[in-house]
């Protein structure tokens, strides 16, 4: 038996023994995500046992090396785990932007200090981290940010507002983009953590179209910063930002590429018999999405391989996002009048309109599709002046 | 296997660039256009694809070919595409190819070192109106004596008039509809009953349509088995639908390419156009369309060489799927060059013809996204 075979036999036998019965049914709602941070409600002891003991493994982030908290596997065991998680349909034990976000930046940008810090506490699901980037007069343009974080020796005092911030009423840390000097706009801003419970920092929820209030309008009153809690040099944010953005566009893009992509038309069988435009709109989604999952093996295979362009998950993010807001608009459209339903039990609290709702921002967050346009008549198509 | 192309792939696909850059450029296309030739290929150019050792791609190793599949013809489709080269190579060796691996080993003999050697040409006699519906096939093929007596037309049979074989597509029992009684047969060129008209189409490429008066056959003609001709028209399909598929992304990707070129050169109020966010836009939009078709045609290669379940459903969207992509290459490309995008003398009008031709060869994006829907069972 190879060393992969026998690393299957083993992860299976240590799914079976440990992951709670519970932990194996599909999630139902939001609420059954589990986010860890301090003041984490666990729904049930099965959700506070599975992450314990994934923990405790280095599971939690199982490609992170061993000394920050990880399970130091390999590419290709992280894969036989992954897909024996979802074979056996196992629960993800922990979700954080600790680990997607700041994790992977705080591995490649981070002090030795640092990671020995703060990355086991993120694979522990002791912190919950959410990001300071956007200011509401700074969206697709980014880096015009204003929140400003002043010079006083052994810290910085900052002041400014952040909007968008995902679930910032919930988070115990921030990892937040500020501007350190006024004069150069790419090279005067810092990438700083810190505490959300520090003095000055207040969060108000902001309510969206869908009825849900995932982001925040966050706010800094004079909030000191000690000096040792930056990521990467003074005055060059901007490089982590950017390198943490790549990630989350692959993120987002990553979601319109799951493995499984059932045929939307098959689903609403019933409807398209009677109804030859429905029927040929979700034929033409159907080719579409064929096409954009065989695009997402070919970047995948691509990306392992080194071999793509750089600037391609700009694509990605936009054909992905795009073709998941067709996706609602036609799930609408087939259910008529049933899809509108806001509140009824029958409609699981209006699923539907909501998820519909909630997709139209998978083309603003993390890139407008105009901005991942941009980025791609530049880089990749090089035209002038972009 | 990865989607990317391997080492070896990576050298087919350099060389057949340079080979289709240097010997058969759109300037090539122009030539044998303007002096009205009529077969509507070179015939000293497809014997340079054989000297190159493409033509024996699809053909196995037993067969002297190089028993190789689609993905690599597929490579070689997509250089053609990019330069307009006309050649018989997608319905001689591909398509026709790919039918005589379903016929006799007598058949192959006879019809194979020809073709390798690119000295030989097939048509393909499949379509009977302007529509691709190779499921409504009627023509009659009847028994007579230890033969068949053939009776009906054939349209779009690509360089039909000069082909030295055309494989024709006709019912020996049942009627349109039914998948049992189709028979496939190879006919000899000059045979006696069979009428030729050949036409000129938009893109410069000839195609017959075929009567046929009491085609006298023998038995020896039958590719594969009587009746039992659809497994063999499938293959056929199959090869044709990826091979056209990867023609057409090389179509739109030159058209997309000429396009990026000009909107770097040409200059409007003090500025170069290709500043335009507006243009900036359509042309970023196009790239992302074009990459997905690159790959969905790669994946139903991959998958038909494999003979996945999921072969003819991924052919299907491949086709479906480039289809819409090039035809958006060549619309935006003829737009975005303005004035001069009408004029003969730019190229770009020469892609869009192409692109018209080759979205009903084999089936058009419409055809295609019905039969993804018939598949999933809607």
């Amino acid at each position: 038996m190879s060393d992969l075979e026998q690393f299957r036999k083993d992860t299976i036998q240590w799914l079976e023994e440990n992951c709670p019965a519970e932990m194996r049914l599909p999630a139902k709602s939001e609420s059954d995500i589990c986010w860890g941070g301090r003041n984490f409600q666990f729904q049930s002891d099965a959700q506070k046992q599975w992450l314990e003991v994934n923990a405790a493994r280095g599971w939690t982030v199982p490609d992170w090396p061993t000394e920050y908290g990880g399970g130091g596997l390999n590419p290709a065991e992280t894969k036989i785990l992954k897909q024996e998680m979802t074979r056996m349909g196992c629960r993800i034990p922990l979700s954080s932007f600790g680990i997607w976000m700041l994790g992977p930046a705080l591995l490649q940008f981070g002090t030795e200090e640092q990671k020995l810090h703060y990355l086991p506490q993120i694979a522990r699901g002791e912190i919950r981290w959410c990001q300071g980037y956007s200011e509401p007069g700074s969206g697709s343009d980014l880096v015009s940010l204003q929140t400003f974080g002043e010079d006083k020796g052994d810290h910085w005092v900052v002041n400014g507002q952040k909007v968008w911030t995902s679930y910032a009423d919930k988070a115990d840390w921030i990892f937040c983009l500020v501007r350190t000097d006024k004069e150069d706009k790419y090279r005067g801003i810092s990438f700083l953590l810190f505490d959300m419970e520090s003095a000055g920092v207040t969060t108000k929820p902001i309510l969206l179209i869908s009825g849900n209030s995932p982001f925040c309008e966050t706010f800094f009153d004079d909030v000191k910063v000690p000096k040792d809690q930056i990521v990467g040099q003074l005055n060059r944010g901007w490089d982590v930002a950017k390198y943490l953005l790549g990630h989350e566009r692959e993120m987002i893009s990553g979601g319109g590429i799951s493995n499984e992509m059932p045929s939307i038309g098959a689903a609403f069988n019933e409807i398209v018999a009677l109804d030859p435009i429905m029927r040929a709109e979700m034929a033409a989604f159907d080719v579409d999405t064929l096409a954009f999952k065989a695009m997402g093996e070919l970047f995948m295979d691509e990306l392992k391989a080194k071999k793509g362009h750089p600037a391609q998950p700009n694509m990605m993010k936009y054909a992905g996002t795009e073709l998941n807001k067709r996706r609602h608009e036609l799930v609408m459209a087939a259910g008529g009048s049933d899809s509108l339903e806001w509140e009824s039990e029958a409609s699981k609290k209006g699923a539907k309109a909501r998820n519909w709702l909630r997709t139209k921002a998978n083309s603003i967050e993390g890139g407008t599709s105009e901005v991942m346009l941009n980025v791609i008549s530049k880089r990749i198509l090089e035209l002038p002046g972009a | 296997m990865p989607l990317f192309y391997d080492e070896d792939q990576s050298m087919l696909e350099d060389s057949a660039a340079e080979f289709m850059k240097s010997e058969a450029p759109v300037a090539h296309l122009r030539e044998f256009r303007d002096k009205n030739c009529p077969d509507g290929f070179s015939h000293k150019l497809w014997e340079q694809f054989g000297e190159m050792g493409f033509n024996g791609i699809m053909a196995s190793e037993e067969d002297g070919g190089l028993g190789m599949g689609l993905v690599e013809a597929g490579i070689i489709m997509k250089e053609v595409g990019r330069n307009l080269s006309p050649s018989p190579f997608l319905t001689t060796a591909i398509a026709g190819v790919e039918g005589l691996n379903g016929g006799s080993k007598a058949l192959r003999d006879r019809y194979l070192p020809g073709i390798i050697e690119g000295k030989t040409v097939l048509g393909l006699a499949i379509d009977e109106s302007g529509k691709h519906r190779p499921e409504a096939i009627a023509m009659e093929a009847k028994r007579s004596g230890n033969g068949f007596s053939l009776n009906g037309k054939k349209q779009f049979v690509i360089h039909g008039a000069s082909a030295d074989m055309i494989i024709v597509a006709a019912r020996t029992a049942g009627s349109a509809g039914d998948k049992d009684g189709l028979t496939l047969f190879a006919v000899e060129k000059d045979t006696k009953g069979m009428d030729m008209d050949a036409v000129r189409l938009v893109d410069s490429a000839v195609a017959a349509h075929i009567s046929f008066d009491n085609v006298e056959l023998t038995a020896d003609a039958v590719i594969g088995e009587v009746d039992q001709g659809q497994e063999v028209l499938d293959r056929i399909l199959r090869a044709g639908r990826v091979g056209s598929a990867a023609e057409m992304v090389g179509v739109g990707s030159g058209a997309m390419h000429i396009t990026l070129d000009y909107l770097k050169e040409r200059k409007q109020f003090g500025q170069l156009i290709g500043e335009f966010q507006g243009l900036q836009h359509r042309a970023a939009h196009l790239y992302s369309e074009m990459e997905i078709a690159d790959a969905i045609v790669r994946k139903a290669a991959e998958a038909a060489d494999a003979n996945a379940d999921s072969a003819e459903l991924l052919v299907s969207a491949a086709k479906a799927k480039v289809g819409l992509a090039c035809n958006l290459a060549v619309r935006e490309g003829v737009q975005m060059h303005g004035g001069v995008g009408m004029t003969d003398e730019y190229d770009i009008g020469l892609y869009m013809k192409r692109d018209r031709g080759l979205s009903e060869f084999f089936g058009d994006s419409r055809y295609h996204a019905n039969r993804v829907a018939q598949l999933y069972g809607y």
